[in-house]
């Protein structure tokens, strides 16, 4: 091949790729301001403010104008009519009046933040977090507000993702990342270098429950905030979420490949029984809510739609079948 | 708590290997155009992988609706296997004698990995495209830095590596800026960014193929021996020519240097510690230390050509020992960020395009790619193995102490390793 030929391939391939890529952007540039401007495709209440009462906040993830925006439902009527505040969140925790949303920010230079609001939705404060949302929890009094985000590099060339884990005062300062809590697994303190630590549950302002994962391994882990301690109470066990009466511990379990598939499993906490809730078999990655002391809530993504997720609700008995619970909806936080 | 890795170790200079005769009439130029055309099939390359890179976070949790820590345990069970597979590519360039199109095998690969991003949409699918990206990358570098090796004039090699390195970073600073332009523009177009970065890594593809030839003649060699296996049809080039014992210290001493060389991540970690920004500047640290290499690394090449890039290398460890203690010493957190960054800068200039430049050269051209691939798989492993445990030290001793020791370490192994390394560039000046 000549030189002026294989510079003539090069030009009329750059030509191509540009004129490819550039169409391809202007259909997804429409495909996102129709998607934008969309009414919601689920019953939405005319009428302005959140419910009062028992109800569920939780992530509106309709593909429409009001995507990503925070929502409510009375607890009697989750499948009905929801109001759709004006407030985004990527995560919603939720206890009386105080609410926990992790916030992304996107940008040349993308920020993620955490926000308390109260009842109304108003912001009380704001904290900045290291890294992307995704998992947040208050304390059953609403004292204290734990938050994961994963923190990446720039490559996933590099030694890919962790978690940084941490407890606030609501509205006030700090307690320090988990991982810098002393580990005890099997009874001795261990520092592993690839510790993470992620998904916290509050029993009280001063005992948490949480999931500490180090060598491919996951355990769950009982927290204490006073000695800043964490220790390992069983194996395979992730996401802990803490029933209401705090006697039981609904958590993921693993497959037998790692990272790959969790099913549900219920931990009674005066007995040590575990109950795997084989009911759902699609692999679920979410920290369960607990919807009452019987009943379990969960976000799964829709496989053909990406974005796009529903709320289900799984019964702690063994064989219990999910039922879809809210559509359209992620992070369900139950306030009672 | 987040680790990260240079994975790739100094790109190994472009030494042409010893064959190369510097009494041959002087090179017409410094740098021949097929390391100018390497170096924007790089760039292209770079920006399609760095742009994928910078989003694949948002897009796996925002866009998809998965956790990343998912993705992060299927993720980690590729660790490794890219070394594996850079000492496979070297082989089989050096094996075949053609070494663009093992090259070209790679990129296609890492091509190919973006089609699979626009139709992978669950977590272990995400995963498989970015182990085949990961599998094309370990192939390609080593026959790569072969071709600007033997492209080369003994003389300026290291510069030569410069040359193409910094183009390299130049598409790794552009890649994650043009990414967050498209999300500007289309708030969820991550597919918009994935079809881009598809076209950057076609246009790289096509111009390696189309205008980089498999056996550049050697500016300033004489004899296209030089570049080409002595024997093309004899019985290939043999394992045991790769224990000559120039490689043999480059290996010792990469190695032990490797080992003291902690990763990028813990400086920055050590570095948000202080406090000196905020959180969220956190990914832009990198960007700090790819500046400061794009700067330094021509002049820096063309020091190591002219004083010794043995000598260079081990010295560019001063720089990182200093990166360490800037990291750690009460100095005000913002002057700390700023001198940490430059200096690790300042070290992959020193080291990432010099380690394959001696490489190069210390080996038979027969080898080259192989000696290339060995010395840069070494590093990559040792510094896995640094990151390892140092990630245990920082939690036993907190991380100021932690990297302050491993300074100490450091300035305790530069004087024998420069005395190890010292005959690679006496010999180099002999020639």
């Amino acid at each position: 091949m000549s030189r002026r030929l294989r510079v003539g391939v090069f030009v009329a391939l750059l030509v191509l790729v540009a004129a490819a890529t550039t169409v391809f952007a202007l259909r997804d540039a429409e495909r996102y301001r129709d998607r934008h401007d969309a009414p919601p495709g689920v019953p939405v209440a005319g009428r302005a403010g959140l419910p009062d009462g028992p109800r569920i906040l939780f992530r509106h993830t309709g593909t429409d104008s009001r995507f990503g925006l925070v929502a409510g439902v009375p607890l009697a009527e989750p499948g009905g009519e929801r109001v759709i505040s004006d407030v985004a969140c990527d995560r919603v925790d939720a206890v009386g009046g105080t609410v926990s949303c992790l916030h992304t920010l996107r940008g040349v230079v993308t920020r993620y933040e955490l926000r308390e609001l109260d009842a109304d939705l108003t912001e009380q404060h704001r904290v900045s977090l290291p890294g992307i949302p995704s998992r947040t929890r208050l304390s059953p009094d609403a004292d204290l507000v734990a938050t994961t985000t994963f923190v990446s590099g720039h490559s996933y060339m590099q030694t890919g993702f962790s978690t940084a884990t941490e407890i606030r005062d609501v509205g006030g300062e700090g307690r320090g990342n988990l991982e810098r809590f002393a580990l005890i697994l099997d009874g001795e303190e261990v520092r592993p270098a690839d510790r993470n630590l992620w998904g916290v549950t509050f029993l009280d302002d001063r005992t948490f429950y949480a999931t500490a994962a180090t060598g491919g391994r996951t355990y769950l882990v009982r927290g204490d905030l006073e000695a800043r301690t964490l220790t390992g109470l069983r194996e395979n066990a992730e996401c802990p979420s803490l029933s209401p009466d705090g006697t039981r511990l609904a958590y993921k379990v693993d497959g037998p490949e790692a990272g790959t598939h969790w099913s549900f499993a219920v931990l009674d906490l005066a007995t040590g029984t575990e109950t795997v809730l084989a009911g759902e078999a699609a692999g679920v990655d979410d920290q369960a809510a607990w919807l009452d002391e019987d009943t379990i809530l969960y976000g799964l993504p829709r496989t053909e739609e990406p974005g796009v997720t529903d709320v289900w609700a799984l019964d702690t008995t063994a064989t219990a079948e999910p039922r879809l619970l809210i559509e359209q909806a992620w992070s369900p936080a139950v306030v009672r | 708590m987040y680790v990260s890795l240079r994975q790739v170790p100094p790109a190994p200079e472009a030494g042409s290997s010893g064959s190369v005769s510097a009494s041959s009439a002087p090179p017409p130029r410094r740098v021949a155009p097929v390391v100018v055309t390497l170096g924007f099939v790089s760039l292209l390359t770079d920006i399609s992988s760095e742009s994928v890179a910078a989003i694949l976070p948002l897009y796996l949790t925002v866009g998809l609706g998965v956790s990343t820590l998912a993705y992060g345990f299927i993720d980690a069970l590729y660790q490794g296997v890219s070394a594996l597979v850079r000492i496979a590519g070297g082989w089989s360039a050096d094996r075949s004698g053609h070494p663009k199109w093992v090259a070209l095998t790679g990129y296609a690969l890492s091509c190919v990995a973006r089609v699979g991003f626009l139709l992978a949409t669950g977590v272990g699918a995400i995963a498989a495209v970015v182990a085949a990206d990961r599998v094309g990358k370990g192939i390609r570098s080593a026959p790569r830095d072969a071709i600007i090796s033997a492209a080369t004039a003994p003389q300026h090699t290291a510069y030569a590596f410069g040359v193409h390195r910094s183009l390299d970073t130049v598409g790794a600073v552009i890649g994650p800026v043009l990414a967050f332009a498209i999300l500007w523009w289309i708030p969820d177009g991550y597919l918009t960014v994935m079809m881009v970065s598809l076209g950057f890594a076609l246009l790289g593809v096509v111009l390696l193929g189309l205008f980089v030839e498999d056996r550049p003649a050697s500016a300033g060699t004489a004899s296209p021996a030089a570049v080409r296996p002595a024997r093309p049809r004899g019985p290939g080039p043999r394992w045991r020519d790769l224990a000559a014992p120039g490689m043999v210290r480059l290996l010792v001493v990469a190695g032990v240097l490797g080992l003291l060389s902690v990763g990028d991540g813990f400086v920055y970690l050590a570095l948000l510690e202080r406090g000196g920004f905020a959180a969220h500047w956190f990914p832009l640290l990198y960007v700090g230390t790819s500046v400061t290499y794009l700067l330094l690394a021509l002049p820096l090449g063309r020091i190591a050509d002219r004083y010794g890039r043995a000598r260079t290398m081990v010295l560019g460890h001063v720089a990182l020992l200093a990166a360490y203690v800037a990291a750690a010493a009460p100095l005000a957190p913002a002057l700390g960020t700023v001198v940490a960054l430059a200096l690790l800068g300042l070290f992959y200039a020193a080291t990432d395009g010099v380690l394959a430049a001696i490489a190069g050269r210390v080996v038979t051209p027969a080898l080259r790619a192989s000696g290339i691939a060995s010395a840069q798989t070494v590093v990559a492993l040792a510094r896995m193995a640094a990151s390892a445990g140092f990630g245990l030290l920082w939690f036993w001793v907190g991380p100021g102490a932690a990297l302050l020791l491993v300074a100490a370490a450091l300035a305790v192994v530069v004087v024998p390793a420069l005395v190890v390394l010292a005959p690679l560039d006496r010999a180099e000046a002999a020639r």
